[in-house]
Protein backbone atom coordinates (compact mmCIF):
# COMPACT_ATOMS: atom_id res chain seq x y z
CA UNK A 1 0.00 0.00 0.00
CA UNK A 2 1.37 3.54 -1.27
CA UNK A 3 1.81 6.52 1.56
CA UNK A 4 -1.33 8.36 -0.61
CA UNK A 5 -3.57 5.68 -0.11
CA UNK A 6 -2.63 5.74 3.95
CA UNK A 7 -3.04 9.14 3.79
CA UNK A 8 -6.34 9.01 1.93
CA UNK A 9 -7.33 5.95 4.38
CA UNK A 10 -7.29 8.37 7.31
CA UNK A 11 -9.54 11.35 5.80
CA UNK A 12 -12.35 9.05 4.88
CA UNK A 13 -12.33 6.50 7.30
CA UNK A 14 -11.44 5.13 10.86
CA UNK A 15 -8.07 3.71 9.26
CA UNK A 16 -5.41 4.33 12.33
CA UNK A 17 -2.82 2.18 10.94
CA UNK A 18 -5.19 -0.70 10.96
CA UNK A 19 -8.69 -1.75 10.65
CA UNK A 20 -10.67 -3.36 13.37
CA UNK A 21 -13.54 -5.85 12.04
CA UNK A 22 -13.30 -6.81 8.62
CA UNK A 23 -12.09 -4.67 5.54
CA UNK A 24 -10.32 -4.81 1.80
CA UNK A 25 -8.72 -1.91 0.64
CA UNK A 26 -9.03 -1.25 -2.60
CA UNK A 27 -6.22 1.05 -3.93
CA UNK A 28 -6.65 1.86 -8.27
CA UNK A 29 -8.40 -0.87 -8.93
CA UNK A 30 -6.23 -3.94 -7.01
CA UNK A 31 -6.54 -5.33 -3.67
CA UNK A 32 -4.33 -3.61 -1.16
CA UNK A 33 -5.22 -5.84 1.86
CA UNK A 34 -8.60 -8.34 3.20
CA UNK A 35 -9.78 -9.32 6.13
CA UNK A 36 -12.99 -11.62 6.99
CA UNK A 37 -13.96 -12.01 10.19
CA UNK A 38 -16.07 -15.18 11.25
CA UNK A 39 -19.88 -13.11 10.69
CA UNK A 40 -18.48 -11.23 8.03
CA UNK A 41 -17.27 -12.86 4.47
CA UNK A 42 -15.54 -10.66 2.06
CA UNK A 43 -15.11 -12.27 -1.29
CA UNK A 44 -14.31 -11.33 -5.17
CA UNK A 45 -17.57 -10.85 -7.34
CA UNK A 46 -18.10 -13.27 -10.17
CA UNK A 47 -17.79 -11.90 -13.74
CA UNK A 48 -17.44 -8.01 -12.55
CA UNK A 49 -14.95 -6.32 -10.89
CA UNK A 50 -15.62 -5.99 -7.25
CA UNK A 51 -16.68 -7.48 -4.09
CA UNK A 52 -19.89 -10.02 -2.30
CA UNK A 53 -19.77 -8.95 1.40
CA UNK A 54 -22.26 -11.34 3.42
CA UNK A 55 -23.14 -10.71 7.08
CA UNK A 56 -24.72 -13.50 8.79
CA UNK A 57 -27.89 -12.89 10.42
CA UNK A 58 -28.05 -11.95 13.66
CA UNK A 59 -24.05 -10.31 13.76
CA UNK A 60 -24.34 -7.65 15.98
CA UNK A 61 -21.88 -5.00 16.98
CA UNK A 62 -19.31 -5.46 14.18
CA UNK A 63 -18.23 -3.45 11.11
CA UNK A 64 -16.43 -3.72 7.77
CA UNK A 65 -14.43 -0.91 6.17
CA UNK A 66 -14.19 -0.76 2.24
CA UNK A 67 -12.14 2.37 1.49
CA UNK A 68 -11.32 2.54 -2.19
CA UNK A 69 -8.24 4.93 -3.48
CA UNK A 70 -6.80 6.81 -6.39
CA UNK A 71 -3.11 7.45 -6.10
CA UNK A 72 -2.57 9.01 -9.30
CA UNK A 73 -4.36 10.22 -12.67
CA UNK A 74 -5.02 8.83 -15.87
CA UNK A 75 -7.02 5.55 -13.75
CA UNK A 76 -10.38 4.90 -14.43
CA UNK A 77 -11.79 2.43 -11.56
CA UNK A 78 -15.10 0.99 -11.96
CA UNK A 79 -16.34 -1.24 -9.00
CA UNK A 80 -19.34 -3.07 -7.89
CA UNK A 81 -19.82 -4.23 -4.67
CA UNK A 82 -22.89 -5.94 -3.02
CA UNK A 83 -23.75 -6.11 0.64
CA UNK A 84 -26.01 -9.27 2.29
CA UNK A 85 -27.12 -8.20 5.69
CA UNK A 86 -28.54 -10.95 7.60
CA UNK A 87 -31.92 -10.86 9.51
CA UNK A 88 -31.34 -9.10 12.94
CA UNK A 89 -27.92 -7.90 12.05
CA UNK A 90 -26.84 -4.74 13.36
CA UNK A 91 -23.21 -3.44 12.08
CA UNK A 92 -21.32 -0.23 10.93
CA UNK A 93 -19.99 0.24 7.05
CA UNK A 94 -18.06 1.96 5.95
CA UNK A 95 -17.00 3.09 1.92
CA UNK A 96 -15.08 5.90 1.65
CA UNK A 97 -13.69 6.79 -1.15
CA UNK A 98 -10.89 9.14 -2.13
CA UNK A 99 -9.03 10.21 -5.55
CA UNK A 100 -5.78 11.83 -5.77
CA UNK A 101 -3.66 13.26 -8.74
CA UNK A 102 -0.95 15.59 -9.45
CA UNK A 103 0.55 15.17 -13.04
CA UNK A 104 -2.68 17.01 -14.73
CA UNK A 105 -4.27 13.34 -15.51
CA UNK A 106 -7.78 12.87 -14.86
CA UNK A 107 -8.87 10.04 -11.88
CA UNK A 108 -12.05 8.69 -11.62
CA UNK A 109 -13.76 6.30 -9.38
CA UNK A 110 -16.96 4.90 -9.50
CA UNK A 111 -18.75 2.70 -6.71
CA UNK A 112 -21.92 0.62 -7.48
CA UNK A 113 -22.91 -0.29 -4.28
CA UNK A 114 -25.79 -2.42 -3.47
CA UNK A 115 -27.35 -3.13 -0.27
CA UNK A 116 -29.85 -6.05 0.28
CA UNK A 117 -31.01 -5.96 3.88
CA UNK A 118 -32.97 -8.76 5.43
CA UNK A 119 -35.38 -8.32 8.19
CA UNK A 120 -34.91 -6.12 10.90
CA UNK A 121 -31.40 -5.89 10.27
CA UNK A 122 -30.06 -2.46 11.10
CA UNK A 123 -27.35 -0.95 9.27
CA UNK A 124 -25.25 2.48 9.54
CA UNK A 125 -23.44 3.27 6.46
CA UNK A 126 -20.75 6.02 6.27
CA UNK A 127 -19.72 6.71 3.31
CA UNK A 128 -17.04 9.74 2.86
CA UNK A 129 -15.44 11.15 -0.41
CA UNK A 130 -12.74 13.61 -0.97
CA UNK A 131 -10.19 14.79 -3.42
CA UNK A 132 -6.51 15.23 -3.00
CA UNK A 133 -3.36 16.92 -4.75
CA UNK A 134 -2.45 19.83 -7.14
CA UNK A 135 -2.54 20.10 -11.42
CA UNK A 136 -5.53 20.47 -13.38
CA UNK A 137 -6.24 16.38 -13.72
CA UNK A 138 -10.06 16.18 -13.15
CA UNK A 139 -10.65 14.37 -9.84
CA UNK A 140 -13.74 12.35 -10.34
CA UNK A 141 -16.24 10.62 -8.48
CA UNK A 142 -19.73 8.98 -9.21
CA UNK A 143 -20.97 6.95 -6.69
CA UNK A 144 -24.45 4.81 -7.01
CA UNK A 145 -26.18 3.28 -4.26
CA UNK A 146 -29.29 0.93 -4.24
CA UNK A 147 -30.48 0.15 -1.18
CA UNK A 148 -33.29 -3.06 -0.82
CA UNK A 149 -35.12 -3.00 2.78
CA UNK A 150 -37.02 -5.95 4.12
CA UNK A 151 -39.73 -5.74 6.72
CA UNK A 152 -38.46 -3.95 9.33
CA UNK A 153 -34.83 -2.98 8.23
CA UNK A 154 -33.22 0.10 8.85
CA UNK A 155 -30.72 1.64 7.07
CA UNK A 156 -28.68 5.29 8.62
CA UNK A 157 -26.79 6.58 5.62
CA UNK A 158 -24.18 9.30 6.21
CA UNK A 159 -22.59 10.72 3.39
CA UNK A 160 -20.60 13.52 2.85
CA UNK A 161 -17.96 15.64 0.17
CA UNK A 162 -16.07 18.45 1.66
CA UNK A 163 -14.52 20.07 -1.38
CA UNK A 164 -11.85 18.40 -3.43
CA UNK A 165 -14.08 16.74 -6.18
CA UNK A 166 -14.16 18.18 -9.06
CA UNK A 167 -16.93 16.24 -10.83
CA UNK A 168 -19.72 13.97 -9.11
CA UNK A 169 -22.72 12.18 -10.27
CA UNK A 170 -24.43 10.81 -7.00
CA UNK A 171 -26.95 8.43 -7.57
CA UNK A 172 -29.43 6.95 -4.72
CA UNK A 173 -31.86 5.01 -4.89
CA UNK A 174 -34.05 2.38 -2.48
CA UNK A 175 -37.02 -0.01 -2.05
CA UNK A 176 -38.83 -0.13 0.90
CA UNK A 177 -41.00 -2.58 2.42
CA UNK A 178 -43.24 -2.71 5.64
CA UNK A 179 -42.24 -0.81 8.75
CA UNK A 180 -38.49 -0.40 6.83
CA UNK A 181 -36.86 2.67 8.00
CA UNK A 182 -34.22 4.86 5.52
CA UNK A 183 -32.48 7.74 7.19
CA UNK A 184 -29.69 9.98 4.53
CA UNK A 185 -27.98 12.71 5.54
CA UNK A 186 -26.17 14.15 2.70
CA UNK A 187 -23.36 17.07 3.11
CA UNK A 188 -21.84 18.66 -0.31
CA UNK A 189 -19.57 21.51 -0.26
CA UNK A 190 -18.16 22.50 -3.74
CA UNK A 191 -15.69 25.34 -4.59
CA UNK A 192 -14.05 26.68 -7.46
CA UNK A 193 -14.94 25.31 -10.94
CA UNK A 194 -16.55 22.19 -9.11
CA UNK A 195 -19.76 20.35 -10.39
CA UNK A 196 -21.95 17.51 -8.06
CA UNK A 197 -24.88 16.35 -8.85
CA UNK A 198 -27.00 14.19 -6.20
CA UNK A 199 -30.15 12.23 -7.25
CA UNK A 200 -32.39 10.58 -4.75
CA UNK A 201 -35.24 7.72 -5.53
CA UNK A 202 -36.55 6.28 -2.81
CA UNK A 203 -40.16 4.30 -3.45
CA UNK A 204 -42.03 3.38 0.14
CA UNK A 205 -43.82 -0.15 -0.90
CA UNK A 206 -45.26 -1.29 2.64
CA UNK A 207 -47.41 -0.48 5.17
CA UNK A 208 -45.68 2.03 8.14
CA UNK A 209 -42.30 2.38 5.98
CA UNK A 210 -40.37 5.95 6.67
CA UNK A 211 -37.51 7.93 5.19
CA UNK A 212 -36.31 11.01 6.71
CA UNK A 213 -33.20 12.24 3.70
CA UNK A 214 -31.39 15.46 4.75
CA UNK A 215 -29.47 17.13 2.61
CA UNK A 216 -27.14 19.96 3.38
CA UNK A 217 -25.47 21.98 0.15
CA UNK A 218 -22.92 24.72 -0.45
CA UNK A 219 -21.97 26.08 -3.53
CA UNK A 220 -19.33 28.77 -3.61
CA UNK A 221 -16.54 29.87 -5.68
CA UNK A 222 -17.90 29.32 -9.80
CA UNK A 223 -19.42 26.31 -8.49
CA UNK A 224 -22.96 24.59 -9.64
CA UNK A 225 -24.86 21.97 -7.68
CA UNK A 226 -27.97 20.14 -8.63
CA UNK A 227 -30.37 18.28 -6.16
CA UNK A 228 -33.32 16.22 -7.81
CA UNK A 229 -35.14 13.91 -5.19
CA UNK A 230 -38.19 11.19 -5.89
CA UNK A 231 -39.94 10.10 -2.99
CA UNK A 232 -42.96 7.85 -3.99
CA UNK A 233 -45.42 6.24 -1.53
CA UNK A 234 -47.39 2.97 -2.67
CA UNK A 235 -48.83 2.46 0.75
CA UNK A 236 -49.92 4.20 3.97
CA UNK A 237 -46.13 5.41 4.88
CA UNK A 238 -44.61 8.83 5.82
CA UNK A 239 -41.51 10.90 3.88
CA UNK A 240 -39.84 13.22 4.64
CA UNK A 241 -37.07 15.17 2.93
CA UNK A 242 -35.51 18.14 3.28
CA UNK A 243 -32.63 20.09 0.86
CA UNK A 244 -30.76 23.80 2.45
CA UNK A 245 -28.62 25.26 0.57
CA UNK A 246 -26.01 27.94 0.97
CA UNK A 247 -24.79 29.83 -1.80
CA UNK A 248 -21.29 32.02 -1.91
CA UNK A 249 -19.83 34.12 -4.67
CA UNK A 250 -20.51 32.66 -7.68
CA UNK A 251 -22.07 29.16 -7.18
CA UNK A 252 -25.53 28.17 -8.25
CA UNK A 253 -27.52 25.39 -7.08
CA UNK A 254 -30.85 24.03 -8.69
CA UNK A 255 -33.23 21.57 -6.22
CA UNK A 256 -36.01 19.88 -7.50
CA UNK A 257 -38.34 17.59 -5.33
CA UNK A 258 -40.90 15.69 -6.08
CA UNK A 259 -43.13 14.14 -4.25
CA UNK A 260 -45.64 11.21 -5.55
CA UNK A 261 -48.07 9.58 -3.29
CA UNK A 262 -49.69 6.62 -5.07
CA UNK A 263 -52.02 5.52 -1.49
CA UNK A 264 -54.59 7.50 0.63
CA UNK A 265 -52.47 7.01 3.72
CA UNK A 266 -49.23 7.97 1.95
CA UNK A 267 -47.68 11.56 4.05
CA UNK A 268 -45.08 12.67 2.03
CA UNK A 269 -42.97 16.41 2.89
CA UNK A 270 -40.00 18.05 1.22
CA UNK A 271 -38.74 21.00 2.14
CA UNK A 272 -36.41 22.95 0.13
CA UNK A 273 -33.95 26.70 0.67
CA UNK A 274 -31.49 28.15 -1.12
CA UNK A 275 -30.23 31.52 -0.36
CA UNK A 276 -26.73 33.08 1.46
CA UNK A 277 -26.30 32.49 5.00
CA UNK A 278 -28.66 35.21 6.72
CA UNK A 279 -27.19 38.55 7.11
CA UNK A 280 -28.27 38.19 10.93
CA UNK A 281 -26.78 34.68 11.52
CA UNK A 282 -23.19 37.04 10.58
CA UNK A 283 -23.88 40.10 12.25
CA UNK A 284 -24.76 37.91 15.80
CA UNK A 285 -21.53 36.43 15.51
CA UNK A 286 -20.01 39.69 15.20
CA UNK A 287 -21.48 40.63 18.00
CA UNK A 288 -19.56 38.12 19.55
CA UNK A 289 -16.19 39.30 18.05
CA UNK A 290 -15.86 37.25 15.23
CA UNK A 291 -15.00 38.85 12.11
CA UNK A 292 -17.27 38.42 8.82
CA UNK A 293 -15.04 35.76 7.24
CA UNK A 294 -14.69 33.61 11.03
CA UNK A 295 -18.48 34.58 11.26
CA UNK A 296 -19.23 32.71 7.49
CA UNK A 297 -16.40 30.12 8.24
CA UNK A 298 -18.63 29.22 11.70
CA UNK A 299 -21.77 28.73 10.37
CA UNK A 300 -20.41 27.29 6.90
CA UNK A 301 -18.76 24.80 9.66
CA UNK A 302 -21.75 23.67 11.15
CA UNK A 303 -24.11 23.85 8.33
CA UNK A 304 -22.19 20.96 6.98
CA UNK A 305 -20.96 19.82 10.33
CA UNK B 1 -19.10 55.48 30.19
CA UNK B 2 -21.20 55.37 26.78
CA UNK B 3 -22.54 58.92 24.86
CA UNK B 4 -24.70 59.16 22.48
CA UNK B 5 -24.83 62.65 20.61
CA UNK B 6 -27.33 63.56 18.10
CA UNK B 7 -27.94 60.47 16.95
CA UNK B 8 -30.28 60.23 13.79
CA UNK B 9 -31.22 57.62 11.89
CA UNK B 10 -33.82 56.57 9.25
CA UNK B 11 -35.17 53.37 7.79
CA UNK B 12 -34.66 52.38 4.38
CA UNK B 13 -37.82 53.90 3.00
CA UNK B 14 -36.62 57.29 4.53
CA UNK B 15 -38.94 57.48 7.68
CA UNK B 16 -37.03 58.75 10.44
CA UNK B 17 -36.58 56.76 13.38
CA UNK B 18 -34.05 58.16 15.75
CA UNK B 19 -34.78 61.91 15.17
CA UNK B 20 -31.87 63.30 17.22
CA UNK B 21 -31.24 61.39 20.30
CA UNK B 22 -28.64 61.82 22.93
CA UNK B 23 -27.74 59.72 26.15
CA UNK B 24 -25.22 59.32 28.65
CA UNK B 25 -25.14 56.31 30.30
CA UNK B 26 -22.52 56.20 33.75
CA UNK B 27 -19.80 53.34 34.20
CA UNK B 28 -21.23 50.81 36.38
CA UNK B 29 -24.88 51.08 36.58
CA UNK B 30 -28.05 49.86 35.73
CA UNK B 31 -30.08 51.48 33.28
CA UNK B 32 -33.26 50.46 31.78
CA UNK B 33 -34.92 51.88 28.07
CA UNK B 34 -38.56 52.33 28.43
CA UNK B 35 -41.41 53.58 25.81
CA UNK B 36 -43.97 53.05 23.27
CA UNK B 37 -43.60 49.86 20.92
CA UNK B 38 -41.84 51.52 17.93
CA UNK B 39 -40.41 54.36 19.71
CA UNK B 40 -36.88 53.41 18.29
CA UNK B 41 -35.48 51.57 21.48
CA UNK B 42 -34.40 48.61 19.29
CA UNK B 43 -32.87 51.00 16.97
CA UNK B 44 -30.94 52.62 19.11
CA UNK B 45 -29.13 49.58 20.80
CA UNK B 46 -28.73 48.59 17.07
CA UNK B 47 -26.78 52.05 16.37
CA UNK B 48 -24.58 51.37 19.42
CA UNK B 49 -23.85 47.97 19.23
CA UNK B 50 -23.23 48.94 15.14
CA UNK B 51 -25.82 47.21 13.42
CA UNK B 52 -26.71 49.69 12.14
CA UNK B 53 -25.41 53.09 10.76
CA UNK B 54 -26.55 56.17 11.80
CA UNK B 55 -27.03 59.18 9.20
CA UNK B 56 -25.40 62.02 11.69
CA UNK B 57 -24.24 61.76 15.97
CA UNK B 58 -21.50 60.36 17.28
CA UNK B 59 -21.17 57.40 19.78
CA UNK B 60 -18.64 57.52 22.52
CA UNK B 61 -17.37 54.15 24.49
CA UNK B 62 -14.98 55.11 27.61
CA UNK B 63 -13.87 58.31 25.97
CA UNK B 64 -13.24 56.70 22.48
CA UNK B 65 -15.35 57.56 19.54
CA UNK B 66 -16.92 54.46 18.18
CA UNK B 67 -19.34 56.24 15.55
CA UNK B 68 -16.82 54.44 12.83
CA UNK B 69 -16.06 51.36 13.88
CA UNK B 70 -17.75 48.49 12.92
CA UNK B 71 -19.80 45.39 14.85
CA UNK B 72 -15.92 43.63 15.34
CA UNK B 73 -14.67 45.83 16.66
CA UNK B 74 -17.44 47.13 19.20
CA UNK B 75 -17.76 43.91 20.36
CA UNK B 76 -13.80 43.69 20.98
CA UNK B 77 -13.99 46.89 22.50
CA UNK B 78 -16.36 45.29 25.22
CA UNK B 79 -19.89 46.01 23.82
CA UNK B 80 -22.21 42.76 24.09
CA UNK B 81 -25.71 43.16 22.72
CA UNK B 82 -28.45 40.33 23.42
CA UNK B 83 -31.20 40.69 20.84
CA UNK B 84 -34.59 41.00 21.21
CA UNK B 85 -35.40 38.29 18.42
CA UNK B 86 -32.57 36.05 18.56
CA UNK B 87 -30.59 34.23 15.51
CA UNK B 88 -31.75 30.15 15.25
CA UNK B 89 -28.53 28.36 13.14
CA UNK B 90 -28.74 25.08 11.35
CA UNK B 91 -26.10 23.09 12.66
CA UNK B 92 -24.47 25.63 15.49
CA UNK B 93 -24.79 23.95 18.95
CA UNK B 94 -25.27 25.47 22.20
CA UNK B 95 -22.08 24.77 23.56
CA UNK B 96 -20.76 26.42 20.11
CA UNK B 97 -22.31 29.01 20.27
CA UNK B 98 -21.55 29.92 24.29
CA UNK B 99 -17.65 28.67 23.15
CA UNK B 100 -17.68 31.72 20.61
CA UNK B 101 -19.19 33.58 22.90
CA UNK B 102 -16.37 33.57 25.59
CA UNK B 103 -13.99 33.13 23.31
CA UNK B 104 -12.24 30.10 23.93
CA UNK B 105 -13.50 26.30 24.89
CA UNK B 106 -15.20 25.69 28.06
CA UNK B 107 -15.26 22.53 29.92
CA UNK B 108 -19.00 21.31 30.97
CA UNK B 109 -19.23 22.99 34.74
CA UNK B 110 -17.75 25.89 32.81
CA UNK B 111 -20.61 26.08 30.45
CA UNK B 112 -22.85 24.31 33.09
CA UNK B 113 -22.55 27.87 35.27
CA UNK B 114 -23.21 29.86 32.73
CA UNK B 115 -26.35 28.00 31.35
CA UNK B 116 -28.00 27.65 35.30
CA UNK B 117 -27.99 31.47 35.05
CA UNK B 118 -30.71 31.84 32.66
CA UNK B 119 -32.28 28.66 34.32
CA UNK B 120 -31.20 26.12 31.96
CA UNK B 121 -29.50 22.48 32.55
CA UNK B 122 -26.54 22.14 30.40
CA UNK B 123 -26.57 18.55 30.00
CA UNK B 124 -29.58 18.88 28.16
CA UNK B 125 -29.08 21.39 26.48
CA UNK B 126 -25.07 21.67 25.21
CA UNK B 127 -25.94 19.19 22.53
CA UNK B 128 -28.62 20.85 20.96
CA UNK B 129 -28.87 22.73 17.82
CA UNK B 130 -29.72 26.13 18.06
CA UNK B 131 -32.36 25.73 15.21
CA UNK B 132 -36.13 25.94 14.81
CA UNK B 133 -36.44 23.19 17.31
CA UNK B 134 -35.85 25.46 20.27
CA UNK B 135 -39.02 27.47 22.10
CA UNK B 136 -39.24 30.42 22.10
CA UNK B 137 -38.18 30.72 25.56
CA UNK B 138 -35.36 28.60 25.54
CA UNK B 139 -33.80 30.30 22.24
CA UNK B 140 -33.97 33.24 24.17
CA UNK B 141 -32.41 32.06 27.32
CA UNK B 142 -29.73 31.07 25.37
CA UNK B 143 -29.31 33.96 23.65
CA UNK B 144 -28.87 35.54 27.14
CA UNK B 145 -26.44 32.91 27.89
CA UNK B 146 -24.27 33.72 24.90
CA UNK B 147 -24.14 37.56 26.14
CA UNK B 148 -23.09 36.43 29.91
CA UNK B 149 -20.32 34.29 28.70
CA UNK B 150 -18.44 37.74 27.22
CA UNK B 151 -18.19 39.27 30.54
CA UNK B 152 -18.00 42.73 28.94
CA UNK B 153 -18.27 46.39 30.00
CA UNK B 154 -20.70 46.97 28.25
CA UNK B 155 -23.95 44.19 28.07
CA UNK B 156 -27.26 45.41 26.15
CA UNK B 157 -30.21 43.34 26.63
CA UNK B 158 -33.35 44.05 24.28
CA UNK B 159 -36.35 42.64 26.29
CA UNK B 160 -34.73 39.69 28.19
CA UNK B 161 -38.27 39.32 29.69
CA UNK B 162 -40.30 38.22 26.31
CA UNK B 163 -41.11 34.88 26.40
CA UNK B 164 -39.77 33.42 29.62
CA UNK B 165 -41.96 31.90 31.93
CA UNK B 166 -42.57 33.90 35.63
CA UNK B 167 -41.07 31.44 37.40
CA UNK B 168 -37.70 31.79 35.72
CA UNK B 169 -38.43 35.71 35.24
CA UNK B 170 -37.13 36.17 39.21
CA UNK B 171 -34.35 34.41 38.65
CA UNK B 172 -33.39 36.52 35.59
CA UNK B 173 -33.77 39.29 37.83
CA UNK B 174 -31.60 38.03 40.33
CA UNK B 175 -28.86 38.01 37.35
CA UNK B 176 -28.99 41.41 36.92
CA UNK B 177 -28.96 42.51 40.20
CA UNK B 178 -26.11 40.16 40.85
CA UNK B 179 -24.27 41.61 37.70
CA UNK B 180 -24.63 45.21 38.55
CA UNK B 181 -23.09 43.96 42.31
CA UNK B 182 -20.16 41.29 41.66
CA UNK B 183 -19.09 42.70 38.03
CA UNK B 184 -17.79 45.74 37.01
CA UNK B 185 -20.27 46.77 33.86
CA UNK B 186 -22.71 48.83 32.95
CA UNK B 187 -26.10 47.36 31.95
CA UNK B 188 -28.44 48.49 29.69
CA UNK B 189 -32.00 46.94 29.69
CA UNK B 190 -34.54 47.64 27.31
CA UNK B 191 -37.67 46.78 29.12
CA UNK B 192 -41.78 47.08 29.46
CA UNK B 193 -41.46 45.71 33.12
CA UNK B 194 -42.49 47.13 36.28
CA UNK B 195 -40.23 44.45 38.04
CA UNK B 196 -37.40 45.33 36.09
CA UNK B 197 -37.80 48.91 35.66
CA UNK B 198 -37.77 48.68 39.66
CA UNK B 199 -34.39 47.41 39.85
CA UNK B 200 -33.28 50.43 37.49
CA UNK B 201 -30.14 52.79 38.74
CA UNK B 202 -32.01 55.30 36.10
CA UNK B 203 -34.72 54.89 33.69
CA UNK B 204 -34.35 56.33 30.23
CA UNK B 205 -37.87 56.50 28.60
CA UNK B 206 -37.57 57.27 24.76
CA UNK B 207 -40.70 57.59 22.57
CA UNK B 208 -41.14 58.88 18.57
CA UNK B 209 -37.10 58.33 18.26
CA UNK B 210 -36.71 60.67 20.83
CA UNK B 211 -35.48 61.07 24.51
CA UNK B 212 -38.65 61.48 26.69
CA UNK B 213 -37.67 61.78 30.38
CA UNK B 214 -34.95 60.20 32.33
CA UNK B 215 -34.32 59.96 36.22
CA UNK B 216 -34.38 57.87 38.91
CA UNK B 217 -36.76 55.09 39.29
CA UNK B 218 -38.47 56.74 41.93
CA UNK B 219 -38.73 59.33 39.98
CA UNK B 220 -39.85 57.67 36.77
CA UNK B 221 -41.60 54.99 37.63
CA UNK B 222 -44.72 56.68 38.83
CA UNK B 223 -45.64 59.12 36.17
CA UNK B 224 -45.06 56.21 33.75
CA UNK B 225 -47.66 54.05 35.39
CA UNK B 226 -49.99 57.00 36.10
CA UNK B 227 -49.73 58.31 32.40
CA UNK B 228 -50.67 55.24 30.40
CA UNK B 229 -48.38 56.61 28.05
CA UNK B 230 -48.69 53.60 25.52
CA UNK B 231 -52.42 54.49 24.94
CA UNK B 232 -52.50 57.82 24.73
CA UNK B 233 -49.70 57.22 21.81
CA UNK B 234 -51.91 55.05 20.35
CA UNK B 235 -55.28 57.13 20.44
CA UNK B 236 -53.26 59.82 18.74
CA UNK B 237 -52.25 57.53 15.94
CA UNK B 238 -55.66 56.81 15.24
CA UNK B 239 -57.27 59.99 15.07
CA UNK B 240 -55.01 61.14 13.50
CA UNK B 241 -55.50 58.63 10.84
CA UNK B 242 -59.23 59.38 10.65
N1 LIG C 1 -35.39 48.49 8.70
C1 LIG C 1 -36.52 49.17 8.95
N2 LIG C 1 -37.35 49.50 7.96
C2 LIG C 1 -38.48 50.19 8.18
N3 LIG C 1 -38.86 50.60 9.39
C3 LIG C 1 -38.08 50.29 10.43
C4 LIG C 1 -36.86 49.57 10.28
N4 LIG C 1 -36.30 49.39 11.48
C5 LIG C 1 -37.12 49.98 12.35
N5 LIG C 1 -38.18 50.54 11.73
C6 LIG C 1 -39.27 51.29 12.37
O1 LIG C 1 -38.71 52.13 13.33
C7 LIG C 1 -39.54 52.24 14.45
C8 LIG C 1 -38.77 51.92 15.70
O2 LIG C 1 -38.50 50.54 15.74
P1 LIG C 1 -37.82 49.86 16.99
O3 LIG C 1 -37.69 48.42 16.68
O4 LIG C 1 -36.57 50.58 17.31
O5 LIG C 1 -38.90 50.09 18.12
P2 LIG C 1 -38.87 49.66 19.65
O6 LIG C 1 -38.90 50.88 20.47
O7 LIG C 1 -37.78 48.71 19.90
O8 LIG C 1 -40.27 48.92 19.77
P3 LIG C 1 -40.75 47.63 20.63
O9 LIG C 1 -41.05 48.10 22.00
O10 LIG C 1 -41.98 47.20 19.91
O11 LIG C 1 -39.67 46.62 20.55
C9 LIG C 1 -40.71 51.31 14.19
O12 LIG C 1 -41.79 52.09 13.72
C10 LIG C 1 -40.21 50.39 13.13
O13 LIG C 1 -41.26 49.93 12.32
MG1 LIG D 1 -37.69 46.67 20.29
Amino acid sequence: MNSITEKLLGMISNWNGKYEGAYNIRENGGCAGRQSTEHIKIENKEGAPGLEIRILPGTRGESVSIPACITHGDVDDLVYNDFYIGEDADVLIMAGCGVHTETGEAARHSGIHRFYLGKNSHVIYVEKHVGTGKGSGLRTIDPVTEVYLDEGAVLEMDTAQIGGVDKSTRNTRAELSSNAKLLIRERILTEYDQWARTDFEVTMNGEGAGTDLISRAVARGNSHQEYTSKMIGNGPCSGHSECDAIIADHGTVTAAPALTANHGDAALIHEAAIGKIAGEQILKLRTLGLTEKEAEAKIVEGFLG
Amino acid sequence: MLEIKDIKWSAPGGVNVLKGLSLEVPENKLVVITGPNGGGKTTLAKVIAGLETPDSGSIFLGGEDITKLDVTERAKRGISFAFQQPVRFKGITVRQLIELASGGTLKEDGLCAILSRVGLCAREYIDREVDSTLSGGEIKRIEIASVLARHTKLTIFDEPEAGIDLWSFTSLIDVFESMRSSLKGTLVIISHQERILKIADEIVVIADGKLKDKGSADEILPKLLGSSADCTTCAKKEVYLK
